[in-house]
């Protein structure tokens, strides 16, 4: 038995390993991903006051703060028993459009996007955003880098920083906009939109009209049937930033639709002894090891599922892409079959950049963001509450419970990536099982081709990622069982 | 048959004179480095003037790497995140012996930061109640994660999650320091001008131990709100009240870090009505920010009355959360006594991060 061990994992916004286990006879035996890391928010929060929660779990992700200070404002919002000012609701949710508009475009072009424009095989001094720039041209470049300098401003209008931002607090937010600040904010709203436009162009023109690449999305190595989550609106249309939870499962019928403050009765997490982190699944399923099916527990909450437990988008552009989506990957325009190839989500994400780009010109015009009520003062004494909303890499959750002034006794956090950490584990070995087997020549282009299993779930570290090109290098070595070289392969 | 992939050799070696530059995350978040990704087109001016030879957020190279280079061959490394486990405290000594200059960038490598408030419990509180007690975990076993787990296949191993949390200065000895959660992105390029041009033009390095990037003020020296020194009478907490615009919040019984806190951010969080929290950290010239917060405390109680006094300071809930809220690591007091070890316990320490890196 002789292990291949990457550690760390890189272009991951954390920490993380890969152990795969060959066998004798050169075949996958096992795959484990691993989080080597554990921070203890939810035990060193406990004796903080409530309200500073916003700016404290923020420094959970400097990725998606936003994600964070948002969920924790709600949740303290409900441990108050507060409703909030509908134009402060309002702005914390064009606040949140536009952050997600612009991690979704960076991942999609930084992250994501090489391995289909450059292709998963092409050379990896390539295969990175500047690659893609010198391929489709100049103007590919000014766009990620403009949709996420817009994102940015809007995020520091509205959050006072770009990074742990800090104006949403019970009751409300401390910063409203003045009809100037709105005009930058919708310019911005717009050039978001205009990107997201352009990516649409990329996606056809690179992506859906090489069948070579439409074939690996629909490849069973990158293929699971897991149930679907995400949060919809009263018509089960998705809502980034308030809704109801729906689960659906593998053929796509409805097993649960559940108000966030009831997510202990759905969702349970199961302990592993050789990773940190916990393996979230629905209860009602149980945990059944790493299955996927009807009968499994297990869910992703993803761009892909989000679109899987939607009946339809908010608004006109993403509708019309929902249904282009649904007719090519399963042939019924209504989204009624669900999706399940994991690379299929890099797609889906994009659908949700334009939903995301047209909600945050929504909001933007809407004409009650500049008005002065922007706080409530909570009254009442504070217990529990619970603040959900959809992060970019799935359904958070925070939950919290406080003394009466306001002290809190407990946190309970489910944090987006989290609950993708089976799926995530699954399609890696998948994957890998598929890719490495009995003389197959382990090529750097294969190893990619593992990556991607992950890279589509992933995450985070959409900004950075190959925006320094050419640094990487590699060998891989294939050995006979007396340590002979039969094969060597390397990038640099 | 086997596979071994072995990541980045001599393939690698640099062919250029640009000096080489790291840049590494321990027990962090990842805004530091999106901090760096905010000076925008500049990253391509670090790009032109230095190699870039380990980033883990942006590069694949692996720390098998950096274990092959040459003591000291590194020139610049910037390193932020905390030291929490066995695996922070191997990089931190790694990188330390490989790099000629190291920077603890950002709060939690300068003081701890928020994952420093870990050091207010115990790691076997925090084990038990995510592994055991949190309403969402089954675990009818009791299962905990382990630092070894035999497989039919395998060992697989993880970090030794340490007791207390430590900044990098604890662990290794520190060259500079760039403050701040996360450290601005107009600071950060100001301190890569200076690297680079100290580097391209043969100038001498700044005194050791210097705060780079931030000021040499407290941030209540540069707020633009009025302060009068009125006395208090009381604490307000953020949500029960709507401060009036332009006065000093703290002259409105909103307790602000300003006092206590470095200068460098631009006073991001007064802009928007909000009180600092002390992300730049400790004050120039003061070691412990909480100590200092205490002192500017008892310049603004208008009081006499031991009685009094104590009812005032109750406003403040959270005294050690909200004064150390940045520094914990570096707190005069070392942690909360939890029962469990204390910093002058070896047990902090181990497993010994020297030894073969887990």
């Amino acid at each position: 038995m002789k292990r291949i061990q990457i550690d760390p994992i890189t272009r991951l916004e954390g920490h993380g390993k890969i152990d795969i286990f060959v066998d004798d006879d050169g075949e996958v035996a096992d795959c484990f991903f691993i989080v080597p890391e554990l921070r203890g928010f939810e035990a060193f929060c406990v004796g903080r006051p409530v309200e500073e929660m916003p700016r404290i779990t923020s420094r959970i992700c400097g990725v998606c703060s936003e994600a964070h200070h948002l969920a924790a404002a709600k949740a303290c919002d409900d441990t108050f028993h507060v409703e909030i000012p509908p134009a402060a609701r309002k702005l914390r949710e064009l606040m949140y459009s536009a952050f997600f508009t612009g991690d979704h475009l960076t991942h999609f072009f930084i992250l994501g996007g090489p391995d289909f424009v450059m292709g998963p095989e092409s050379p990896p001094a390539e295969r990175n955003i500047l690659g893609m720039i010198h391929k489709l041209g100049i103007d590919t470049g000014k766009v990620v880098i403009e949709a996420r300098a817009a994102a940015h401003d809007i995020v520091k209008i509205l959050g006072g920083k770009t990074i742990h931002m800090v104006t949403s607090i019970p009751g409300g937010v401390t910063k409203g906009v003045t009809e100037d600040e709105r005009d930058e904010i919708i310019d911005r709203a717009e050039r978001l939109l205009e990107a997201a436009k352009f990516t649409l162009g990329i996606l056809d023109d690179v992506v859906l009209a090489n069948p070579e690449y439409v074939n690996l999305i629909l490849s069973d190595t990158y293929t699971h049937r897991f149930h679907s989550m995400g949060t919809v609106d009263e018509n089960n249309r998705p809502n980034i930033y308030d809704g109801m939870v729906r689960v659906v499962d593998p053929d796509g019928v409805e097993v649960v639709k559940y108000h966030p403050r009831d997510y202990l009765e759905h969702i349970a997490e199961h302990v592993e002894p050789w990773t940190y982190l916990k393996f979230p699944y629905l209860k009602a399923k149980g945990w059944h090891g790493f299955e996927d099916g009807t009968d499994s527990g297990l869910y992703r909450a993803s761009p892909l599922s989000r679109l899987n437990v939607a009946e339809g988008m908010t608004t006109p552009l993403a509708q019309a892409e929902y249904e282009r989506y649904f007719e090519t990957l399963t042939g019924d325009r209504s989204g009624a079959v669900p999706v399940h190839q994991t690379l299929a989500t890099h797609w889906a994400r994009v659908v949700e950049v334009v939903n995301a780009a047209e909600r945050t010109i929504e909001l933007a015009r809407d004409e009650e963001i500049t008005s002065p009520h922007i706080r409530t003062i909570p009254t009442e004494t504070p217990t529990e509450g619970i603040g959900s909303l959809e992060a970019p890499r799935g359904t958070l959750t925070h939950h919290y419970v406080t003394d009466e002034r306001g002290i809190l006794e407990k946190v309970n956090l489910v944090v987006g990536t989290t609950n993708n950490h089976a799926p995530i584990s699954m399609s890696i070995k998948k994957a890998a099982q598929g890719l490495i087997t009995a003389g197959t020549e382990v090529t750097e282009g294969v190893l990619n081709k593992i990556e991607m299993a992950f890279r589509a779930y992933d995450p985070c570290f959409a900004c950075a990622t190959h925006s320094l090109p050419g640094q990487m290098s590699m060998i891989v070595r294939v050995r006979a069982p007396d340590g002979a070289v039969l094969s060597e392969t390397r990038r640099d | 048959m086997s596979i071994d992939i072995e990541f980045g050799t001599e393939v690698t070696a640099q062919t250029s004179s640009k000096p080489k530059l790291a840049l590494y995350w321990a027990a962090s978040c990842g805004g530091c480095e999106i901090a760096v990704l905010d000076i925008q087109e500049k990253i391509l001016d670090v790009d032109a003037a230095f190699d870039i030879v380990f980033w883990p957020v942006a590069v694949d190279f692996k720390v098998k790497d950096v274990e092959a280079m040459a003591d000291g061959e590194i020139d610049l490394c910037l390193f932020n995140g905390a030291v929490r486990n066995s695996d922070n405290a191997y990089m931190a000594e790694l990188l330390r012996r490989k790099a000629k200059v190291l920077v603890a960038f950002g709060s939690c490598a300068c003081e701890g930061c928020i994952p420093a408030l870990s050091n207010t419990t115990s790691r076997a509180a925090t084990m038990d109640w995510v592994y055991r007690d949190s309403p969402s975990t089954v675990n009818a076993e009791d299962v905990r994660p382990q630092e070894r787990t035999d497989t039919p296949l395998g060992v697989l191993e993880l970090p030794a999650f340490w007791e207390t949390v430590c900044d990098l200065d604890q662990i290794v000895d520190v060259d500079y320091f760039v403050p701040g959660c996360p450290p601005q992105a107009h600071q950060i390029w100001a301190v890569l001008e200076t690297v680079i041009d100290i580097l391209q033009n043969d100038k001498p390095l700044p005194p050791k131990g210097t705060v780079l990037g931030a000021g040499d003020r407290t941030c209540c020296d540069e707020c633009p709100l009025v302060r009068e020194e009125k006395k208090i009478k009381g604490f307000v907490r953020i949500h029960e009240i709507i401060p009036e615009p332009g006065r000093c919040l703290l002259d409105q019984g909103i307790l602000c870090m300003g006092p206590a806190t470095r200068s460098g951010c631009g006073g991001l969080c007064i802009s928007v009505g909000l009180p600092c929290r002390g992300c730049y950290g400790p004050a120039p010239n003061s070691k412990d920010q909480g100590t200092k917060m205490i002192a500017a405390l008892a310049s603004v109680i208008d009081s006499q009355d031991p009685e009094e006094i104590e009812r005032i300071l109750d406003g403040v809930v959270d005294p050690v959360g909200t004064f150390y809220r940045f520094s914990m690591a570096r707190a005069t007091l070392g942690r909360v006594a939890t029962g469990g070890s204390t910093r002058a316990d070896d047990s902090i320490r181990e497993p010994q991060p020297t030894e073969v890196r887990p």
